[in-house]
């Protein structure tokens, strides 16, 4: 099995490269709607601003080979900007449109904490997530960002900083982490390797 | 159940070997920066800075290498600059693997610069590198390579660079730096209470003590330091098995 890395231009594309590559799995960079329609499993990276990655999505044409490819079944890892895009929008650029495959918004983080939300931080799931199995419940994962899925009922695991947030979602075939699991040492390693599981 | 505070191991290069000042001055070679970078990723670092102190224009390619050489080594946060002065140093330095973009002295003489590498990256990608001395009531702004006073006051400069889209600010006591004595607590507390955003305390440290201060009273969200890890004074491993017996958040490598 191959992993289609949406490439976009996020800064983060080679790191996962080199993750993915780290555990042994295949994987091709694109930003080609043909390439995107044939994924066997995708994974969308992303970091920065919102409206970079709404704008490059429809720039390009991605949009709909997208979505298609995400109804079909094709297994889905979205990290960062990459779960946030899921929703229907977000406060960092409230008037583009997300890909709206889950219900609700995106906000900024409340004031009151150092923002950006940087580092390590632990998280908290709500039941036992594939996507976790086999790291411990206390270990740490690498955040970097300011806005968040706050209280969403599409969490399947919170973080929390200023407020509860959704650091974890897995709905069917969508996978999404709010952290960075390419800069998330062992532990992010391992949440590849089970999204590598999922989608084999 | 909260943000762990960093421990931070920094590589100062001459662009290709890891150096370190005492005072900004007196360099010395402390080894290979793609070894170290392995060595500090797998003992537990939460992330890495490599700077190139010389930074000079014709040696930037042997510096964007180390940097990729570095980052295929790491599967933590990277941080790279020295000497970045343009839109294009900073995308340069990405490309070759960084995660964030550190700038100084060029912030200084044109705050824009962090405006473009925000809007560019985003704020979480920009940190902003202070070197403050202290003077008779108040913390001088000092410049390249900390030789240079540029007449700022260093809690003015830090809110002014947040507002121009500083996502970090990595602030160094001039001081301190080398002196092994211990990070700059009331300079850091200060800077630290100034802004919104994460503050990376810098320069002194030696004990496992001074971090459990830099945290405890600095309010630092992150420490940094180098020779004490080259030279293998102090491990990082211990040293947050340490914090963490003094109930200081941190995250314990497996």
């Amino acid at each position: 099995m191959k992993v289609t890395i949406l490439d976009y231009g996020a800064g983060n594309v080679p790191s996962v490269e080199r993750a993915l590559q780290r555990l042994g799995a295949e994987s091709l960079r694109t930003d080609s709607p043909k390439e995107i329609s044939k994924a066997e499993a995708l994974l969308l990276p992303g970091v920065g601003h919102y409206a970079a990655l709404v704008r490059a999505l429809d720039e390009k044409q991605l949009r709909a080979s997208l979505v298609d490819a995400i109804h079909r079944g094709v297994p889905f890892l979205g990290i960062c900007l990459g779960l946030q895009v899921l929703f229907k929008s977000s406060e960092e650029a409230p008037r583009l449109q997300g890909l709206n495959l889950l219900p609700g918004i995106v906000s900024a983080l409340p004031p009151g904490v150092k923002l950006p939300h940087m580092g390590w931080n632990q998280i908290n799931a709500k039941r036992d997530l594939p996507l976790l199995a086999g790291i411990d419940a206390g270990a740490h994962f690498y955040f970097a960002h300011s806005f968040a899925a706050l209280d969403s009922n599409e969490a399947a695991a919170t973080c929390s900083h200023g407020a509860d947030f959704a650091a974890v979602i897995e709905r069917k075939n969508i996978h999404a982490v709010q952290f960075h699991p390419e800069k998330s040492g062992d532990s992010g390693a391992r949440v590849l390797q089970n999204f590598l599981r999922l989608a084999a | 159940m909260s943000l762990a505070h960093r421990i931070i191991p920094c590589l100062d290069t001459d662009g290709e070997r890891v150096v370190k000042g005492v005072n900004f001055a007196g360099l010395r070679h402390a080894g290979d920066p793609v070894a170290l970078a392995a060595r500090y990723n797998a003992e537990g670092a939460d992330e890495l800075v490599v700077l190139d102190i010389a930074a000079s224009r014709d040696r930037r390619p042997t510096f964007l290498e180390t940097i990729r050489r570095v980052a295929a080594e790491l599967a933590i946060p990277l941080t790279a600059g020295g000497g970045i002065r343009t839109l294009e140093d900073g995308r340069a330095v990405v490309r070759a693997g960084a995660d964030k973009v550190t700038v100084n002295t060029a912030a200084v003489e044109r705050p824009e610069l962090i405006s473009e590498l925000s809007r560019e990256f985003g704020a979480q990608a920009v940190v902003v590198a202070i070197d403050a001395k202290r003077a008779r009531d108040h913390w001088d702004v000092m410049v390249r390579g900390g030789r240079e006073s540029a007449s700022l006051d260093a809690i003015e400069w830090a809110r002014h660079a947040v507002a121009c889209g500083a996502g970090e600010i990595l602030l160094t006591s001039v001081d301190r730096d080398g002196t092994q004595s211990g990070f700059d607590v009331s300079l850091t507390a200060a800077v630290s209470k100034a802004v919104t955003v994460p503050v990376i305390a810098s320069g002194g440290a030696r004990s496992p003590g001074h971090f459990v201060e830099i945290f405890e009273k600095g309010f630092a969200d992150a420490a940094l330091a180098a020779s004490i890890f080259h030279d293998g004074v102090q491990s990082i491993r211990t040293l947050k098995e340490y914090l963490a017996a003094r109930a200081v958040e941190v995250r314990l490598p497996c």
